[in-house]
């Protein structure tokens, strides 16, 4: 395990604990237009919850959501962004300059 | 005559060894999958850059890893197969498949279909499960193998089956912090059950070697109460020992799962038939020991019996075979396999009886607590439908959207199924009808199947 600005402790706010893998190169991402960072071969999913605890607001609750699955079968993981389609975030890698949100796009009724 | 098209839906070990069987038939078959890498879920790859060896990745299965992925990119190197990965099947109809992948929409025809489309994790609902940092084990574990990361700092695995321990030894190992591994299962079943399980010894005494070594982590025989949370998450899971004393267990993530749910979507959509399997507890298809279903259509793998990797190996050849040889082609020769069978069946079941359904944690769910995690529906409204509406599956679902929401029913539907059998007065789940599969079986953009040439 190594204590790269990217290994274990993870980020304050984020969910998952990097124990592994931890060399590969850096990818830039905008988080609801902060600036975050994450790894070459993560998924979306990864990305984000290294970053944060939760992907999205529950349409039918008032709690948030943070996926359930990984394996592209429970449909928990559907977000936003800025431009463009909707993505499922566990099966989606992260690109450089992706512009992520945790919450409904405003355009969006 | 034109060669046959054969077309296999899933690239684990079922997919796999059904494609090699008929590429060394001469065949050129054609395999979609979901996966970026054939491997499947138990034998998944990480993407490229990634740097453990098979041996940190898979353990003691390392070897049957390697050789399934070696075999599977041969051929596909060779021309001898073609792979079409990121790509799932939505729809089947007429000898049709409707897939939708990255680079759109597509229609793929097929003479003869072989679907080894695996499962999923069999949940059962516990109360606060809705709660961000909720996941199925399976998960998990993908999270682990393919990404390197944990997703907690603290984790408390909960439920029941082989995956239960063997992700709690792999989560210490890669240095996570697990605070308890509490198996609904009690020490009675698990002996119960040793001598089917014991026609695999060295499957049998890994599980217990495992059960030793978390030691103090593991609790055999708990009843799961509840999953507290605070905004960001999980912060306590509460739960009564074998000894009735309460518990609470800090964490900021659980692991949820009782063994494997077949998943049987695409078999329902190609007209197959299914019965209620009270070991499995689930309905699950019926087809010949080969895995025929009829109308040119074969199954294999966890999406027919739960046999775990080694079962779906053996029935990815078979299905292969049956295959060939209705086609009139040369078949190899299948006896040792159908034998292999059997004893590899014998052993699921043990499994099975080992680690139960959670039948009593779901009949005694809160009204309040969210059955469907999709759309929030609660015990008590599904009770209330089962009620007033009929206890039938697809009445409850129609009338109550139990099953409905964008999981289709994957994770609720077999609670969903306990609780309407209870209000019916029925005897068990099997009783309340199956729930009908409905295409799109994945979510697709309208937009992408009309684009469909
Ligand atoms: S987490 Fe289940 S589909 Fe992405």
């Amino acid at each position: 395990m190594s204590g790269t600005a990217f290994g274990a402790p993870p980020e304050p706010g984020g969910r998952l604990v990097r124990l592994a893998e931890t060399g590969r190169q850096p990818v830039r991402f905008l988080l609801d237009g902060a600036e975050r960072m994450a790894l070459t071969g993560d998924t979306v999913l990864t990305a984000i919850l290294t970053n944060a605890p939760a992907l999205r607001q529950a349409e039918f609750g008032p709690e948030q959501r943070a996926g359930f699955c990984l394996m592209g079968a429970c449909q928990d993981c559907w977000i936003w962004q800025e431009q463009g389609p909707r993505i499922r975030a566990c099966s989606t890698p992260v690109a450089e300059g992706m512009r992520l949100l945790t919450r409904t796009r405003r355009d969006w009724p | 005559m034109t060669e046959p098209q054969v077309v296999i839906v899933g690239a684990g070990p079922a997919g796999i060894r059904a494609a090699q069987t008929l590429a060394a038939a001469g065949l050129c078959p054609t395999v979609i999958d979901e996966g970026a890498r054939a491997g499947g879920q138990i034998y998944r790859r990480p993407p490229d850059g990634f740097i453990r060896p098979p041996g940190t990745l898979y353990g003691s299965q390392a070897g049957k890893a390697v050789a399934l992925h070696t075999a599977f990119d041969g051929l596909v190197a060779a021309g001898r197969i073609v792979h079409l990965p990121r790509r799932s099947v939505v729809a089947l109809a007429d000898g049709t498949l409707h897939t939708v992948g990255e680079s759109g929409s597509r229609r793929i025809g097929y003479d003869r279909l072989i679907l080894a489309t695996g499962a999923t994790d069999r949940l059962a609902p516990l109360p606060g499960w809705q709660a961000p940092g909720v996941y199925s084990l399976g998960a998990m574990q993908i999270a682990l193998k393919a990404q390197g990361v944990a997703m907690g700092r603290r984790i408390v695995l909960a439920g029941s089956g082989p995956l239960l321990t063997l992700l709690a030894t792999q989560l210490l190992k890669a240095g996570a912090e697990v605070a308890a591994v509490l198996d609904t299962a009690g020490m009675r079943a698990q002996i119960a059950a040793f001598r089917d399980l014991a026609v695999r010894p060295s499957f049998a005494l890994q599980g217990l070697a495992m059960r030793a070594r978390l030691g103090r982590h593991y609790h055999a025989g708990v009843v799961l109460e509840g999953i507290e949370a605070s905004d960001t998450g999980v912060t306590a899971i509460r739960w009564t020992d074998a000894g009735e004393q309460a518990r609470r267990t800090a964490c900021d993530a659980v692991g949820l799962g009782w063994h494997l749910k077949a998943e049987t979507q695409l078999a329902d959509l190609a007209g197959c038939r299914f019965a209620y399997d009270a070991t499995w507890s689930q309905w699950l298809p019926c087809t010949d020991r080969m895995g025929r279903a009829g109308d040119g259509v074969y199954l294999a793998g966890d999406g027919l019996r739960l046999l775990g990797a080694d079962g779906a190996e053996v029935a990815g050849r078979l299905a292969a075979a049956a295959c060939l040889s209705d086609l009139g082609l040369p078949a190899p020769d299948t006896a040792a396999d159908l034998k292999r069978l059997d004893r590899l069946e014998r052993f699921a079941r043990g499994i099975a009886r080992a680690f139960p359904w959670p039948t009593d944690q779901v009949r005694a769910l809160p009204d309040d607590a969210v059955l469907c995690r999709c759309e929030g529906i609660t015990a008590g409204a599904v009770r209330e439908t089962a009620a007033y509406g009929g206890a039938e599956a697809n009445r409850v679902k129609s009338l109550g959207r139990a099953g409905m929401g964008r999981c289709q029913g994957r994770y609720c539907q077999l609670a969903a199924a306990d609780l309407i059998a209870v209000t019916g007065g029925l005897a068990h789940a099997g009783e309340v009808g199956r729930l009908r599969a409905q295409a799109p079986v994945r979510p697709a953009l309208v937009s992408a199947l009309l684009e469909e040439e």
